[in-house]
């Protein structure tokens, strides 16, 4: 109540200021009168009954300034008087004025742009019921599990999951999910849409609401499925179907099977997986009809599921852990795939189960993307400092040229600390307008990086919302560049005396050592930061270039990668050799096709099959086998892939199914298995989980690299497609063309729709799939480049502005020293000996941050180490040209100088 | 009685101006010798205190102002005690009692 009342009666006196001042008036005039007549009264003349009054009572004008002051509304006032001051003076200086806000809006910008990712990928919780009870469960283990693994979460398998359910204590409700890829067109070329495998309970547990229709309940998710339901999501419905509400009466198709479209779900909820989106949901029991004889949910050794859970009242994350392991030993003795040889059941049966939080919903984006960000908030922050000491640099500049209206305004009283707040009023205005501007521009720049970082094969989804986090960060950034580079200025400005100013002429103080000083710290510094930006983004371009270049012993451009799935052909596992073979002779048929061959696994994909090896054709290994990496390939492969054959031969027609198994190995096969040998008619043994094989190695191929650029070439063993046991019902089929792409796809889309128009079509480009693999990189490269631009354009700016100023500073001396006779040369070589000097002092600086800061991001480098020093020396030679070249302007100038004029000037 | 006219005690000035309109609704100049008329001349509130004191206690709720007539036929405003004001004054005083005495007890047992 008298909170409200204070803010009426201060909002009053603000807005109906004449009024109010003038009832203090009348109020203290009676005051004084009434005062006064008392002192009359006692014998005094009025005039002397007047000056008593004001001894005893005080001096009513300085009164009046009392009770003004005392509410809060004055400070009100003056500050906004302050802020409009700001606002004239800057509005005088538009040149300024731009130079400044630019700087801080890009600055600031950069920051919160990152900041926000951070944000999103990271810091937030998930848009569901009480996030903090929510847990992810899944197996606590330290190496290696057996089996075969799919989606990006694959924590456990379905068996793992009934059990979960079964007995767990420490969740009122649990649900598993797997993300997925739907193929939701009726036939031929494929259209993939991001699915999400959930089981009945998943919305329910998250306490998500439909937008239209109902959402997946349990009643969903019974065995057998009848005709399964899906819900799509929010943007899905727009998108495909125009937000029509009709859309509950339809039905979509996924791999060709009908699911009835039951609802939709809110806008906010893209899943449980920040950084990625889901368009439809389906349930998992329906995961049969859509995969066929690829079934996961019987499998036992088939890892896809991921398993989270609210946690019950009471219960903490420890104690549903604790009660996870304790049920661990029975549950795994229920899950063990039958087929699992001793080796691999004991492991097995060791595994034990652990939960974790799961507020912020699981990403596999902060594994890789976490860390990089961190770092580009970092160089980020770099930019914006280098800003703020431009920034500084300018109002120093500015401060000295108003140093005789403050000289005046301090002599004439007015307060030292009003005049601070003054000047720091108009940083502040920057500070705040520049960071209006950066927000702004940091919604642009997210969306830009999530969308350079968003591929057609995996697209990313991450909301970019304001939050309270975001508007914190970015109003903190502005604060702390005010202060940045107004505080020192504005102490600086007004710790004259304002005795020396007035009595000065128009030459200042500021040329004075200690004052100028400032300016050449800010300057070295500027450099210094420059330098490392200019350091760190070189490392990255060169790392991004050497895995671009990267010799990956293998063709890259000009390979298609056709993908045909016949599996709605139905046809018998004993025919499918034959057909793909069929299909990859009408392949190689086409026109502008050179080479073709089949591959169950194309390279820097990220998919991969492992297997044990055992050397020889007798003996089990001590402890773990070791294993290799394996591909089945089509005769054919090598020679389109241009990998060279080092000895022996390639497959042939010979090699089939009736045949002693054939492998042709790499080089690092032979180095670790061989011992350096040639390996060509050496024998060794193929441990699966099922069976042990035996291999002749027929041929020696060179070393390619596997599912990662970066990583050292591994021992790999390729085996013959003829020769596969269990062919499955696609036919991945590698194209080199010597024409375009483009073209090829559709003579390629024709062949196969002539051979059955019922499969499944899918291409993609080896290239684009491996430049998909280097996108941190690129990020890395980028931004950083940006950033280092940015940084040395700033940092030069920064020194020719102190050049300048110290070329008009000592113009007198300048032209004193021409007319007794020094030549132009010598004058500009007394300017560049002084930017030299500072520009020595900040290489020299920074490059001991560049080495020092360097090793934070040694593990993103390729090829490359921090210190490398081709790269410090490029950056060092490139900054030093610029910064010589931006103080040769202000020297030369010096140099042209007509002494006559300068000194008549004095 | 001291020579001087001494200072008020910190934060007293507030409980002494709504304790002077506890009687009836009086003008600035009016509390202000009222004060020193109670006091016996012991405090004498400069004119600056006084009027920063009676806004205040305005903005707080304790008292409202209203232009009257004097007795003088002059225009004043006359400061009058609200409700609240009536009962901060009860709760400060038996507050101020009990300091005092315990106050006394400290300085008499020493």
């Amino acid at each position: 109540m008298s909170m409200l009342r204070n803010v009426t009666s201060g909002l009053r006196s603000l807005f109906r200021k004449k009024r109010v001042s003038k009832e203090l008036d009348e109020e203290l005039n009676g005051f004084l009168e009434m005062a006064a007549e008392e002192k009359v009264k006692e014998g005094l003349s009025p005039r002397e009954a007047l000056r008593a009054v004001h001894l005893e009572r005080g001096n009513l004008e300085v009164t009046k300034e009392e009770v003004r002051k005392a509410g809060w509304e004055s400070l009100v006032e003056t500050v906004w008087q302050d802020l409009r001051y700001a606002t004239r003076q800057l509005r005088a200086n538009p040149p300024f004025t731009a130079a400044a806000l630019f700087s801080l809006a890009l600055g600031i910008g950069a920051n919160t742009a990152i900041f926000q990712l951070i944000d999103a990928v990271r810091l937030r919780t998930l848009p569901v019921r009480n996030p903090q009870e929510i847990a992810r469960v899944a197996i606590d283990h330290r190496g290696g599990r057996s089996g075969s693994f799919s989606s990006r979460y694959p924590d456990l398998t379905f068996a793992m999951w009934e059990q979960i359910r079964e007995h767990q204590q420490g969740f009122s409700e649990v649900f598993a999910w797997g993300p997925n890829v739907f193929n939701i067109a009726p036939g031929g070329e494929v259209h993939n849409v991001q699915g999400l495998w959930v089981s009945g309970e998943f919305f329910e547990t998250l306490g998500v609401q439909p937008a239209l229709g109902r959402l997946l309940s349990p009643r969903d998710d019974q065995p057998g499925c009848g005709s399964p339901a899906v819900t799509i999501s929010y943007s899905f419905w727009q998108r495909e179907f125009g937000g029509e509400r009709s859309v509950l009466d339809r039905t979509l198709t996924i791999n060709r099977q009908p699911f009835r479209i039951v609802g939709v779900t809110p806008p906010n909820f893209t899943g449980v997986e920040v950084g990625r989106y889901f368009d439809l949901a389906a349930p998992l029991c329906s995961e049969p009809l859509v995969n066929g004889e690829y079934s996961q949910l019987k499998k036992r050794s088939d890892w896809w599921l991921s398993v989270m859970g609210r946690l019950n009242p009471g219960w903490s994350v420890e104690r549903a852990a604790a009660q996870l392991r304790a049920i661990s030993p029975a549950l795994f003795e229920a899950t063990l795939p039958p087929e699992f040889n001793p080796s691999n059941a004991k492991h097995f049966l060791q595994y034990k189960l652990a939960a974790v939080a799961a507020d912020s919903g699981i990403s596999d984006l902060r594994k890789d993307y976490e860390y990089p960000l961190w770092l580009l908030l970092g160089l980020a922050g770099l930019v914006l400092l280098i800003a703020s000491a431009n920034l500084a640099n300018l109002m120093l500049a500015r401060a000295s040229t108003r140093e005789r209206e403050i000289g005046v305004r301090l002599a004439l009283g007015a307060g030292h600390g009003r005049l601070v707040r003054q000047l720091l009023a108009e940083s502040l205005l920057l500070a705040l307008i520049g960071a209006a501007l950066g927000a702004f521009l940091a919604r642009n720049l997210g969306q830009l990086l999530v969308a350079s970082l968003s591929t057609e094969q995996d697209p990313l989804f991450v909301d970019l919302g304001m939050d309270w986090r975001m508007l914190a960060f970015t109003t903190g950034l502005a604060v702390l560049t005010c202060i940045l580079f107004g505080l020192a200025p504005a102490l600086r400005a007004t710790n004259v005396p304002p005795g020396v100013v007035l009595k000065e002429s128009s030459r200042g103080t500021t040329a004075g050592r200690s004052r100028f000083g400032l300016r050449r710290v800010l300057v070295v510094s500027q450099i210094a930061l420059s330098l490392t930006l200019l350091v760190g983004a070189l490392l990255f371009v060169r790392s991004l270039n050497n895995l671009a270049g990267l010799d990956a012993g293998f063709r890259q451009n000009g390979i298609l990668v056709v993908d045909i799935d016949f599996a709605p052909l139905n046809m018998p596992q004993d025919a499918r050799i034959a057909f793909a073979n069929n299909l990859l002779q009408r392949v190689r048929a086409v026109p502008g096709v050179e080479a073709a061959a089949l591959a169950t696994i194309v390279p820097l994909s990220g998919n991969g099959i492992n297997h044990d090896i055992l050397w020889g054709q007798t003996g089990e290994p001590e402890g773990d086998a070791p294993v290799a990496l394996f591909n089945i390939v089509s005769p054919g492969y090598f020679d389109t892939l241009q990998t060279k054959i080092l000895s022996g031969r390639d497959f042939n027609d010979h090699d089939t199914a009736g045949s002693p198994k054939a492998a042709i190995v790499d080089e690092a096969f032979a180095k670790q298995f061989a011992k350096g040998a040639n390996p060509v008619g050496m024998t060794f043994r193929v441990r699966t989980l099922q069976t042990t094989r035996l291999y002749e190695i027929i041929g020696l191929a060179r070393n390619s690299k596997y599912s990662d650029l970066r990583e050292d070439f591994q021992p790999i063993v390729y085996t013959a497609k003829a020769q596969y046991e269990k062919p499955g019902t696609d036919a991945q089929i590698l194209v080199r063309s010597r024409d375009g792409l483009i073209g090829i796809t559709t003579a390629i889309r024709n062949t196969a729709v002539e051979v059955n128009p019922n499969m499944d079509i899918a291409f993609s480009s080896l290239r684009t799939t491996i430049e998909d693999g280097l996108l941190r990189d690129r990020l890395m490269a980028r931004l950083s480049g940006f950033f280092a631009v940015l940084a040395v354009l700033l940092a030069v700016i920064g020194l020719y502005g102190v050049m300048s100023y110290m070329v008009a500073q000592r113009r007198n001396e300048i032209a004193i020293r021409m007319a007794l006779g020094a030549d132009p040369a010598s004058i500009v070589k007394l300017v560049m000996q002084e930017s030299g000097t500072l520009l020595l002092a900040g290489l020299a600086i920074g490059t001991v941050i560049a080495l020092e800061g360097g090793r934070a991001a040694r593990a993103m480098l390729f090829g490359l180490r921090p210190g490398d020093p081709l790269t410090l020396g490029t950056a060092l030679l490139s900054l030093s040209f610029v910064a010589l070249l931006a103080s040769l302007l202000p020297a030369e100038r010096a140099s042209r100088h007509d002494p006559m004029i300068a000194l008549r000037n004095e | 009685m001291v020579d001087k006219p001494s200072d008020l005690v910190q934060g007293t000035l507030d409980m002494l101006i709504l304790k002077t309109l506890a009687l009836q609704p009086m003008h600035g100049y009016g509390i202000a010798v009222r004060l020193e008329q109670m006091s016996q001349g012991v405090f004498r509130v400069n004119a600056g205190s006084l009027f920063v004191a009676f806004q205040r206690l305005q903005r707080a709720g304790l008292i409202k102002g209203e232009w009257k007539a004097t007795e003088n036929s002059r225009r004043a405003k006359y400061y009058a005690l609200t409700e609240q004001g009536r009962k901060r004054l009860n709760s400060e005083t038996r507050q101020w009692g009990r300091q005092v005495a315990a106050i006394a007890r400290i300085l008499e047992a020493s």
